[in-house]
């Protein structure tokens, strides 16, 4: 998306400027010789440490934290987008999913903007997990996996050939990319790369007391606060190229943990009809607002399972370009289910954004289920497909637990 | 613009009737391309079409719209396309106080507000030129979409009350048209946007409804569109047509074709 258009360059992203005439002549000129696919600008920000241009469509993407989902979305996440991940019942893992997004900035160097009602964000920030590095991770998955030695090995399959017709998971490291890394979660990132970090950290009760001058309006104080801070940071830093001191080549990476919760002062998890309801909504419009006139992604958090006016939550959806629903088995009776006794819970993706592009996106595949093997997060395949394709007949089976896909 | 859409609608861009008012609503799918379709159709109609974009931004637009044909950063510079950017715009109201009252002014209100000022943005950017010369056929004003409105805090009744003055000042007054996107919230009871669609259909010469599959997600057959022709100021004795296709979105156009005859499954 050209939000690198937008941002400082002004006019300059009109290449094709035909005011004279725009009745019946078509006013389209060839650019000067930029990156193809592009959009005018990208091709000066395809530098930014951590980033990649998108193949369908040429945006810039920014990777989760976590490969796996990155080739879910499509590549990655959209710089200029929320990434909304509804929790789990008790918070387990989406917690998990929120410290790799931000784990994924360190070690890219882009700048963390963490935002919490709950936990102090530098205590967060101790907690991320450690990442993988190349000549560790051999050992660790050679037990685990047995025939997963090169990804794009075409191996001929004799008796389950239809098998491979079905996309590859990644779930080992791809130790040449510079996009996407992994992360173990049993181990705490090294200090020294937490302290090289830029972060700014907004922690709402000690927000509590600091008075603003805040015209009334309908957001709750928390929300008003947090917008106002993540403004602020975008501005001083220069994130949307209008302040003329700094000129920012950096992506920012905002989380923000639980929002929605009564720990931010609103009351939408707590009665189906509630005073404030349109609070949330609105920051969600807003928060989109910064964040395509800006270079940066954010990870929100929430807990949608409490949410009790479904209006609400389809509302909440529709204002958010990427959502990601965590069904964690823990204390349901899947947990004693044998089809999933490999899994901890099942992943949804439920939205993905259509930008730039005519495209319905739907993710391809539906049932995925994750877990967390000792170390690693990883996502997989299971249950029934159907398939219809143009050269294929209408066909279905049932695939369970494909071990080639690791 | 869908060759395929114009046909199934019997309208061409030099053809179009005027006066109408068309209602796009989405269920359980994404309904945007019908924005894009009518874009770039009364672009190309040479009508002057002011675009309340509340919730993607330009840059997204134009990269589409160059797909289908036209270019919005030309059809702006020349004057023919009134673009509201509600994204960009509402960073700027909302954080720094205007001098003058902004078309999103009640992102600033704390009590339900009224989209008074939004409708005079409406009318003075389609308002006729003065020196009486005709440069464009006719005004049109496309909104997408409504039911984020809603969303922000207005109620339902005043998300009404600025079509039903739009509707005036642009089909009645100037023979103009209006191109509005409500989503259908379908099971999930959001009363505000079902009073929102229904009082919206009723108002509608044209509405044309993008659903999803009821059976699911399919690579090759994105949606089903049904396409229903009114005539609100008639006697409801009087049947009105309907016609139903399913169609598959392709990178610059979209493929209609009647039910259950895809090309994948023949």
């Amino acid at each position: 998306m050209a939000a690198a258009a937008d941002c400082g360059t002004g006019a300059a992203s009109t290449g094709s400027i035909g005011a004279a005439a725009c009745k019946n002549v078509t006013s389209f000129q060839r650019k000067g010789p930029r990156a193809s696919g592009t959009d005018s600008g990208c091709s000066r920000l395809v530098s930014i440490a951590g980033t990649r241009p998108s193949v369908r469509n040429g945006q810039l993407l920014v990777s989760t934290g976590l490969p796996a989902l990155d080739q879910l979305l499509g590549g990655g996440l959209a710089v200029g987008t929320v990434l909304l991940i509804e929790e789990d019942k008790y918070n387990t893992y989406s917690s998990l999913l929120f410290k790799f997004f931000l784990a994924e900035g360190i070690l890219n160097g882009h700048t963390l903007l963490v935002a919490s009602a709950k936990e102090d964000p530098a205590d967060i920030l101790q907690e991320l997990p450690a990442p993988l590095l190349d000549d560790n991770c051999k050992k660790d998955f050679d037990e685990d996996v047995c025939n997963h030695k090169t990804p794009d090995s075409n191996i001929k399959m004799k008796i389950a050939w239809r098998y491979q017709l079905l996309p590859k998971m990644e779930s080992g490291p791809v130790s040449s990319s510079r996009f996407g890394h992994y992360y173990d979660a049993s181990k705490r990132m090294p200090q020294e790369l937490i302290e090289e970090s830029k972060w700014h950290g907004f922690f709402f009760p000690e927000k509590l007391s600091s008075t603003l001058t805040i015209e009334p309006c309908s957001l709750t104080g928390g929300y008003r606060k947090l917008l106002q801070f993540i403004q602020n940071v975008i501005y001083e830093e220069g994130f949307d190229g209008s302040n003329p001191q700094k000129k920012q080549k950096n992506i920012l990476r905002i989380g923000i943990q639980n929002l929605g919760s009564p720990l931010w002062g609103d009351d939408i998890c707590c009665t189906e009809n509630c005073d404030n309801s349109h609070s949330l909504t609105k920051f969600l419009y807003v928060l989109r607002g910064l964040l395509r006139t800006s270079l940066s992604a954010c990870i929100i958090t929430m807990p949608t399972h409490l949410i009790q006016n479904k209006a609400v939550i389809t509302r909440v959806t529709n204002l958010s370009d990427t959502v990601v629903g965590l069904e964690s088995f823990i204390g349901s009776e899947r947990e004693t289910n044998p089809l999933y006794k490999d899994y901890h819970g099942l992943i949804h993706i439920r939205q993905i954004p259509q930008l730039n592009n005519l495209i319905y996106d739907v993710s391809d595949v539906k049932d995925l289920a994750f877990k967390l093997k000792r170390k690693l997060f990883t996502i997989e395949n299971t249950g029934l497909q159907y398939r219809v394709s143009s050269h294929q007949k209408l066909s279905h089976r049932r695939t369970e637990k494909p071990l080639f896909i690791k | 613009m869908f060759p395929e859409l114009n046909n199934l609608l019997n309208t061409a861009p030099d053809r179009a009737e005027q006066g109408k008012l068309t209602l796009l609503c989405d269920a359980k799918t994404d309904g945007s391309f019908l924005v894009h379709h009518f874009l770039s159709f009364y672009l190309k109609a040479n009508c002057k079409v002011c675009f309340v974009a509340l919730v993607q931004s330009f840059s997204h637009y134009n990269i589409v719209g160059r797909k289908l044909g036209v270019s919005l950063t030309a059809a702006r510079e020349c004057g023919q396309l009134v673009f509201l950017e509600g994204l960009k715009s509402s960073v700027d109201v909302f954080f720094r106080a205007q001098a003058e009252p902004h078309p999103l002014q009640f992102l600033r209100e704390a009590n339900v507000g009224n989209l008074q000022p939004l409708y005079e943005f409406v009318r003075e950017a389609l308002k006729p030129m003065e020196d009486g010369q005709a440069a464009w056929r006719y005004p049109v004003l496309l909104v997408d979409d409504l039911s984020v409105l809603l969303s922000l805090g207005l109620g339902a009744v005043a998300v009404l009350d600025f079509m039903h003055y739009c509707r005036v000042a642009v089909c009645w007054e100037q023979k103009g048209n209006i191109v509005a996107l409500v989503h259908d919230s379908g099971d999930a009871e959001d009363e505000e946007n079902d009073i929102l669609l229904n009082g919206l259909s009723h108002q509608s010469h044209l509405i044309l409804r993008a659903e999803g599959l009821a059976t699911g997600f399919c690579r090759d057959v994105h949606g089903q569109l049904r396409i229903l022709w009114r005539t609100p100021s008639q006697p409801a004795a009087q049947r009105d047509r309907s016609l139903t296709y399913q169609y598959k979105i392709q990178d610059k156009s979209v493929s209609f074709f009647a039910k259950g005859m895809s090309p994948a499954v023949l």
